[in-house]
This record gives C-alpha cells, structure tokens and sequence, in this order.
C-alpha cells in the first residue's frame, strides 16, 4: 500500500461509505485498491496507461445519473462513490457473459484453463450461465510465430497487448483493426505474426494477456500460466532511470 | 402383412441408439438393424486449432473413456512431432490407460450388464438394474462400484482428476509422479484384485445358466482385431495390430511403425440408417470383411495375458470355450480378465525403478504433416488420424472409434438374436431385453463414436406395413 501524506494537495471522500484520504489526481481505483476496496477489472494493468474499455470498474457517484469507470475517474473532494449495488453486481454479471458470447471462450479445452482472468472473472461474479446467445463467430489462430500463439477466439479486446507492445517495448507491433464486434487484433499490416518485421519476441504480450488468446507456443490445455509481476517493476526502474 | 418393432432407445449403454426388427406376414423376423441415432462431429470441429490441443479437445469425446482418447491423440501428436516419448512417460500413460479399461469394464460388466446376468433375462424390469442389484446383491454391486472407483481413483491420483485429466500431453506426461501417490495406489492392488476373483468366482456359476444366449448373441465366425506385443502377449497401449481369423490364426499384422499404413486393412462403409461408420477389414469387402474389437478379441488376438493371474483365468476361458470362442456373450468373461490383467500390471509398472523419474516429457515442435495414433480403448482399438498444416494446426481429422468396428457384428448380432427370441406375434418385454443385451455385449459407447447425449426411453411399436400402430410396449 503507498503511504500518503496529508500535505493541502490531499482530498478525502467516500468509498462504500468509508472515509478515505488521498492525493488529488488518483484515480478512484488506485485509492480504492490501496484501502482494500476491491473493484474488479480485466483491462486495467498496473504499469500500462489507463484504456477505460472493459467497463468492468464502473462505479456508482451521488449525485451522478450515470456511472463512471473507476479506472478513469480521479476523485474529488467530498466525493461518495459506491462500488457495489445490485445494479452494477446485474452491469457487470451482464459485460462478462457478453464477452463470453461474443467469442469462442471453451474454457475446458483452454490452454489457459484454470489461469485466466476472465474464467476468474466469471466465477467471482458468480456466472453459472450466459444469458445471451452465443455467436459462435469462425475465427482463425494465428500458429505463425515461433513460440507464441494469437487465438482470436479467446480475445476479449482489452487491448492490454497493444499498450504493452507500444508502450514498454517500444515495437507497437500489434494494433486493432475493425470496428465493434469485428474488431481485432493484428500484427503490422495485418500480416501473419511470424512474418512481423517489428516484432522482437519479447514476449511481454503474451504475459499480460488475460485469457488464452496470446501463449507460448507448444502449451496443451491449462498449461499456460502468464507473468505479470515484471510490468511494475519496469515501470518504476524506467521512471527512476529518467 | 409386414411390421416393423423398433426399440428406441436402447438401454443400459452409453449413447443413443434404436433398434428396428422387420417382421415378416408371418410375424418372424426377416431383418434387424442396430442404429445410432446421435451425432458428434469432432472430426469437424477441431479443425483449424493447434496441435498440441488435440488430447484435451478429444477427450471431450467421452466422460467414461475420456483416458483412451488422450491415449491415442497424444500418440498422433507424438508421431506428428516426430518424437520418442521417455520411457517413464510410457509406462506412466500405459498406468493411465489400464487403469480406465479397469474403471470402464466394471462400469459395463457390474452397473450395465450383470443385472442381465443376476436376474435374468425375463427378470422383472423394476428389478433388474443397479438399484436392484444394491437391494439384493450388495456386496457383489459394492465390489462392482469400488473396482470402478479404484480405477478412477488412479486416474485422478496421476492426472488431478477422474474425468478428463489434462495430463496426457504430446511428448509425454505433464508431471512426474511421486513415490507417496506410487505407495498409495500399490496399497489399494491387492484388496482391488480380491474384488475381481469374487466376480470371476461369481460368473464361473452362472455362466452356463445362459446357454441360449450363448448360442445366439452374436455367435458366428468373424476376423479379430487388436494391439500385441512384439512376444504376442495382450497389449493396450502401443504394438503391432493384428487381426486373425475365426481359428485365431493370423491373417494381417501392421507393425506400430506401420500405423500409418492402417488404411490399407481398414475402410469404412456408410449406411443410410446410422450415423455410425461401418469399418471393415479391406483385404476382404464390404461387408465380408467384418471383425471384431475389445476385450474378447484381444484374447484371441493375444498368445496370453503376460500377468500370472490373469493368465490362469485365461487358461480357464480357454479350456472351458476354447481358443478362440465366437459368441459375443463370452465379452463378459473376457472384460473380466482384463481387469484383473489391468490391475496386476498396474502393479508391475509401478514397481519399476524409473517410475519416479523426473524426465517425463520429451519436447519438439511438429516434424511430420501427419500423424496416427493406434491405442486399445476399453472397447477395442482406437485410431486418430490426424493432418496439419506447417503452422501445426489442424487441418483434417480421422477418428475410427472402437464402437465403430464392431457396428457390422452389432448388427448382425442384433439380427441373430431377433430371429431366435422375438415373436412377433406377442411380444415380451425379455425377448426385447434380450435384443438390447447382446448390444450391451459389446459396451458400445456411442457417445464417442459419432461424435450426443440423452435420456433413454425404451419405446416399442408394433406397426402395420400401412404404418398404423397395432402393439406398443413402453419402459420408462
């Protein structure tokens, strides 16, 4: 947990009906994971600049008719922010069965089975089924790299993979092509991975992927298992160096 | 007038079927026809996914069998990456694989067929069931449950789980095993075996009480199909495959270096009535070449068992039926050796030396285009047959199922008993039972071989040839 210091930069406001402290500019997020207020996500990585896209933080403001991602919301003084409601437990329930609609998501024979976010996601919203049609949408992987693997099948857009290519590795290798449900992600051009000219096979992509859309190549089911202790210290060696 | 008697479904087996007898003006019956009604398609749907997937996705084939497929994708893999897998990896999948033919067997020979056998085959429906048999038998369906739970219990202990472990994977095994799961299941073999021989004791008695059945469910010379090993001893995981006439004389032998070659003894038939394949020994036509697969086959396939118990009891079959017994009845004896076989050579492998070896995976990326992988399922040989393209995805998919193989003796069985017991002038609800009985001989598993799942409703209907409905008979 960072420490804060009281100094006239500090605000206070309410979190679940707690009294909170903290610096102007953080996010309603940060604060509330540094009090242990817990606010899931999928597409916020610590280390990674901040995309708003998976809605799964939104959170409720007094005072607000609509909601706010948390990720994306720096507090306010006075502000009261309530992260749990049976309105946003039925929002979020709602934008994980859409994910899980919207794609192939098999988790049984998923290399990631047993190490993934969004199946973690699933269960700790407690999803026993997806009320939504499935699209079942034929959708190809991408075995054309050496030892890494794009199934767009088990994507769910978080873009975490663009951010960390463009972001930390400097190779913005990877993009997003398309719009809404047509939207995917591409290497280059839209090559085939294994004919990238900028990829440099760091293989941080892989790491930060939620699901097992981006692996090792050469996984069977649930043997992949992702890395991603190594951003924030990165993160932080990178801002000390400057 | 001619009618038409459909069973539908079939019960006491794994998957969907219906049986149909034609009935001729006189009310005998002129034909019968074993169908599958059920439809998977994993051929299809595997296509385009990477290679190393493969044993997970086809273990979806199946929640009793799942371990056979794995066996035999991991070794369609293995032959794909081109690599030989450690040989404690071998003896730790050939654990994996024996202990659910152990599991499988008791499913089929305790829970599915011996109510038959207890009660009759007249018995009151109401009675003649697992239930019936927990009631009245409970030490006999509590040997049946535990040597099931046994088998499953050393699946899990190897693989993390009793359905679908993820263990089996191209190379290899995922993890080594370790001496305190070694000695917990060494604890369990001999309590495990005494099981078995109070079965055998068991069927030794009420064996010859069935000797029309004998007679008549499925009793006619067919070829024998199943793996050997190199001394031609009784082989589940990897050898030669070898088939041999109705004398138990060799007729054709592919090498496991030649499993790639399997297309030249075996090609597949369709009908119009089933959804399941009819494979057939090529060398000899459709439908001259039919043969046989599973448990029965594989004892006169094989000189012997290779395990000391196994092989007295076999000596016994033997000399009581013969080398080489044609009637499909005698799959329950023979499915009973080969749990106690399972069981003691679970044993051995695991006193080997090496069995605790860490090397457990040997690792490569694709090698070859294509791959086959030749395993015993519990019901007979399983082939997957697989192609990818230079990325190592799927790019097309054979499966020949162990049910698959014996859909032309199911039928001709079905037909051969049809024609001894059911009179289509009255019809019984044992004459029937006797029609689903010699299917359930065999322990088909549908659900795998055509890549669907079901309640079973038994529903007879006695129809005119006009198509009006003059008997019905319905079991819930």
């Amino acid at each position: 947990m960072t420490s804060v210091t009281l100094t006239a930069e500090s605000i206070t406001l309410q979190i679940d009906g707690k009294d909170i402290s903290c610096r102007s500019g953080e996010t309603i997020l940060q604060v509330a994971r540094e009090n242990n207020i817990d606010i899931p996500t999928l597409c916020f990585l610590e280390g990674l600049t901040v995309w708003g896209g998976c809605r799964l933080c939104m959170v409720e403001i007094a005072g607000s008719p609509k909601l706010h991602a948390a990720c994306a919301t720096t507090c306010a003084e006075g502000m009261a922010v309530s992260t749990t409601s049976p309105r946003l437990k039925e929002y979020r329930k709602m934008i994980v069965e859409m994910l899980f609609a919207e794609r192939n998501h098999v988790c049984s024979v998923c290399v990631s089975n047993g190490h993934c976010e969004l199946q973690n996601m699933a269960v700790k919203l407690e999803i026993d089924h997806v009320r939504f049609p499935y699209r079942f949408p034929r959708l190809e992987v991408d075995n054309s790299h050496d030892y890494m693997r794009l199934d767009q099948n088990r994507c769910i857009l978080c873009v975490r993979c663009v951010r960390v290519c463009g972001e930390i590795e400097g190779a913005h290798t990877k993009d997003v092509k398309g719009r809404g449900v047509l939207a995917a992600i591409i290497h280059d051009l839209d090559q085939p991975w294994g004919e990238s000219q900028t990829c440099t096979g760091c293989g941080k992509c892989v790491n930060v992927c939620p699901t097992g859309a981006l692996t090792q190549r050469g996984t069977a089911v649930g043997e992949m298992t992702k890395k991603t202790d190594f951003l924030p210290y990165l993160t932080l060696m990178r801002e000390a160096k400057s | 007038m001619t009618r038409t008697i459909t069973i539908d479904g079939v019960t006491r087996i794994e998957g969907h079927a219906k049986i149909t007898i034609h009935l001729d003006d006189a009310g005998k019956v002129r034909d019968a026809q074993f169908h599958v009604t059920q439809f998977r398609g994993f051929e299809k749907f595997v296509e385009g996914r990477p290679l190393t997937e493969m044993p997970g996705i086809m273990a979806r084939i199946c929640g009793i069998c799942p371990v056979s497929h794995l066996m035999a994708a991991a070794k369609a893999c293995d032959d794909i990456l081109a690599v030989q897998i450690p040989p404690t990896a071998d003896k730790l999948r050939r654990i994996m694989n024996l202990a659910q033919m152990v599991q499988s067997h008791a499913l089929s020979f305790f829970h599915l067929s011996s109510p038959d056998l207890l009660f009759g085959m007249d018995g009151d429906p109401m009675r003649r069931n697992i239930f019936g048999l927990i009631r009245e038998h409970p030490d006999f369906a509590r040997d049946g449950i535990l040597l099931r739970k046994f088998g499953q219990d050393v699946i899990a202990l190897l693989g993390g789980k009793k359905i679908h472990p993820a263990w089996v994977v191209p190379g290899g095994v995922n993890a080594p095993l370790t001496e305190e799961t070694r000695d917990t299941i060494l604890k369990q073999i001999p309590e495990a075996i005494a099981r078995v021989d109070r079965a055998l004791d068991y069927f030794h008695q009420v064996e010859d009480r069935y000797p029309a059945e004998v007679d008549a469910f499925a009793n006619f010379p067919t070829l024998f199909a199943g793996l050997v090993t190199p001394d031609g001893l009784l082989e589940h995981y990897d050898g030669a495959m070898k088939f041999v006439d109705h004398n138990a004389t060799p007729v054709a032998e592919l090498s496991p270096s030649n499993h790639s070659h399997y297309g030249s003894l075996i090609s597949e038939a369709v009908e119009n009535y089933s959804y399941l394949k009819f494979p057939y020994f090529k060398p000899h036509g459709y439908p001259a070449g039919i043969y046989r697969v599973g448990p029965l086959a594989r004892l006169i396939v094989a000189e012997r068992c290779g395990t000391v118990r196994a092989d007295m009891e076999l000596g016994v079959f033997r000399t009581r039926l013969g080398r080489a017994p044609q009637s499909s009845f005698h799959y329950h004896w023979a499915r009973l050796i080969e749990i106690l076989y399972g069981i003691e050579m679970i044993q051995r492998l695991l006193q080997y030396p090496d069995i605790l070896n860490t090397h457990i995976r040997s690792r490569a990326r694709p090698n070859r285009l294509e791959g086959v992988g030749i395993s015993e399922a519990p019901r007979g040989t399983l082939i997957h047959h697989y192609k990818i393209d230079e990325n190592g995805l799927i790019r097309w998919a054979n499966l020949i199922i162990a049910t698959g193989h014996n859909n032309l003796a199911m039928n001709l069985g079905v037909r051969q008993v049809a024609e001894r017991f059911v009179d289509g002038n009255k019809l019984q609800e044992g004459m029937l039972n006797r029609v689903e009985a010699v299917i359930r001989c065999f322990d088909p598993c549908l659900s795998c071989s055509t890549h669907a799942l079901g309640q079973m409703p038994l529903r007879i209907e006695l129809c005119a040839s006009d198509g009006e409905v003059c008997d019905v008979l319905q079991r819930n």
